[in-house]
């Protein structure tokens, strides 16, 4: 288990962190938005204080409410959806396949 | 020529029985759009064509004898995140406008094969995040009731048209409270069931442990009827409940004689007196119908809101990564994928749902994840084994569905946090997965709708809809 760094959350959040973000988002986010983007963060993320001040050592993580199992199912062929109609609601699509810009290459 | 009822009950009886046909149920209801919809702006479209041919292929079932199910030209409105096969499925937002699925969503298939008449999409906050529908790239529905105010939301275009009679049945998700928050701030019934007893599949996600499909509908008769239609097992969701789902119906008329209603004594405050005084009046009316008033505790119902908004914009920030201009939507192009996928996100997304992803992103990420979102998970926990336990005490319980009545139009567009407020009662069932419902109680602030929220524990929604039905003859018999 590793140890929860409580003063993590007693940071007020910044520019740089909510700048970084955003790119891990692949949000390209204005320096106005990054402004506004920091402070409305800051201010939800201080509520957090009250969660934070719990001890939930003993507490097992909940990541969703019903007890799932493995579903295994019949390996039995069945109708799937249509390609051209799913390649008919891509932006581009060439010869069976989406088509995007470069991968990499044209940086800036 | 018989009289149209107004119940989708009434109106599938009467379909099925050859009184009244579908065709004039479908015209009924396209008048009343006519008429009204300009000022609500409950549909982001409306499929008149379809909901006609819908309309005559019942019809002609009928005239052949042929029975065309339980939802017999009842026309529905559906709210514009779930799947319709070849018809425009937007969420609300640019990333998605014009997008056309090429499947149906389950609960769309069982609705069409019970004889329901799909009459158009309705209108949500952007990707169902918000509480007012304000949030809404092509524009606020406005409330039936006060037309300067929010329907509520996120749900909040089929909430207004249930309420204005655009059509009997409304369908909507429930992510935090935007089934539930909507048909208070509405005066309607709104309905979300126990996690997995109704089908995500070809509900465009949000928060995937959270959300959950169901009815408004002006009669707690007609949610049930409409809830035995979509609900029930489907094995295009892994996280669909194999049992079947309780049959509702026939549990309405048997009163609550012996039930234990609980009254949450560590609630948290917040909610105006007007919707207080409605909560005293509902415990009122089932102790006067023999129901027995009991105090219990729910310590960690007052952290749900925290723990939501880490929770839900992390499940949001992953489900909204595909939006990425490849497979579907909007495309900007730009010279590598890469800035494609930045610039196509940064026009297509409103202010809303990037902060949720920059929220969600933020919690997940390395650094800060054991700190937000692992934290948030326990707390998750926490709420669910309170339930639990009130639930050995109680069968169901009683709380406000809203702290407020409808609130105008712009009152809290410029502060996420006084938005987020509005789902204080709501939340905390969505992230224990238990059943809930918000059933009109009376008028508060203004001669506005007041809700009342009935919560039951996992797979109680028997009991819950006994509970519903017994604060519904309350009020009718409340009002001469």
């Amino acid at each position: 288990m590793t140890q929860l760094a409580s003063d993590d959350v007693s940071e007020r959040i910044s520019a740089d962190v909510v700048a970084k973000v955003s790119r891990l988002a692949r949000l390209d986010l204005t320096p106005e938005e990054i402004e506004i983007t920091t402070t409305q963060l800051s201010d939800v993320l201080e509520h957090f204080a009250d969660v934070d001040a719990l001890d939930l050592s003993d507490v097992s993580p909940m990541t969703q409410p019903y007890p799932l199992v493995n579903v295994m199912r019949d390996d039995v062929e069945a109708p799937v959806l249509d390609r051209d109609a799913v390649l008919a609601a891509a932006p581009q699509a060439e010869d069976g396949r989406f088509r995007v810009p470069p991968i990499v290459g044209l940086e800036g | 020529m018989g009289i149209i009822p107004t119940t989708a009950a009434g109106i599938a009886d009467a379909v099925r029985d050859g009184s009244v046909t579908a065709s004039d149920v479908v015209e009924r209801h396209l008048a009343a759009i006519e008429a009204r919809e300009h000022e609500i702006h409950a549909f982001n479209l409306v499929g008149a064509d379809a909901a006609r041919t819908a309309a005559a292929a019942i019809d002609a079932a009928v005239a052949a004898g042929d029975d065309p199910g339980p939802l017999a030209g009842v026309p529905v409105a559906l709210k514009d995140n779930m799947c319709t096969r070849g018809v425009e499925t937007t969420c609300s937002s640019k990333i998605l406008a014009g997008w056309r699925p090429p499947y149906d969503a389950t609960v769309v298939e069982r609705l069409t094969a019970a004889g329901a008449v799909v009459i158009g999409k309705t209108n949500l906050d952007e990707f169902a995040m918000g509480s007012s529908t304000e949030n809404s790239a092509f524009g606020p529905t406005r409330n039936p009731h006060d037309i300067s105010r929010v329907p509520g939301g996120s749900s909040g275009g089929s909430a207004a048209a249930v309420a204005a009679g655009f059509a009997p049945l409304g369908f909507g998700s429930d992510t935090g409270g935007s089934i539930r928050q909507p048909a208070a701030l509405c005066g309607v019934v709104g309905v979300k069931t126990t996690y997995g007893a109704v089908s995500r599949y070809g509900l465009v996600a949000f928060a995937s442990s959270l959300d959950q499909i169901g009815p408004f509908s002006t009669t707690v008769d007609d949610a049930a009827l409409a809830l035995e239609v979509i609900a029930g097992h489907d094995p295009m969701d892994s996280t669909s409940i194999p049992e079947p789902f309780p049959r509702l119906r026939e549990v309405l008329d048997r009163g609550v004689e012996g039930l234990r209603v609980g009254r949450i004594t560590d609630l948290p405050t917040g909610a105006d007196p007007d919707v207080i005084e409605r909560l005293e009046a509902a415990f009122d009316a089932l102790g006067a119908a023999g129901a027995k008033i009991v105090d219990v505790e729910v310590p960690a119902f007052t952290y749900g809101l925290t723990a939501y908004y880490l929770i839900a914009p992390a499940e949001a920030s992953s489900n909204l990564a595909r939006y990425d201009g490849v497979r579907y939507g909007l495309r900007v192009d730009a010279p590598d994928t890469n800035a494609m996928y930045m610039a196509t996100r940064h026009e297509g997304f409103g202010a809303e749902v990037k902060r949720r992803i920059m929220l969600g992103t933020y919690a997940l990420s390395a650094g800060y994840y054991d700190a937000y979102y692992g934290k948030a998970l326990r707390v998750r926990r926490l709420i669910s084994d309170d339930f639990a336990r009130a639930y050995e005490h109680a069968d169901v319980l009683l709380t406000p569905t809203s702290p407020t009545v409808a609130f105008p139009i712009g009152a809290k567009t410029d502060n996420p946090l006084a938005m987020y407020l509005c789902d204080t009662y709501t939340i905390p069932s969505n992230l224990s997965g238990h059943p809930g419902m918000s059933v009109p109680f009376g008028t508060g602030a203004d001669d506005l709708p007041v809700g009342v929220q009935v919560l039951a524990s996992t797979c109680g929604e028997a009991t819950m809809f006994q509970v519903a039905a017994e604060l519904e003859r309350a009020m009718e018999s409340a009002t001469p």
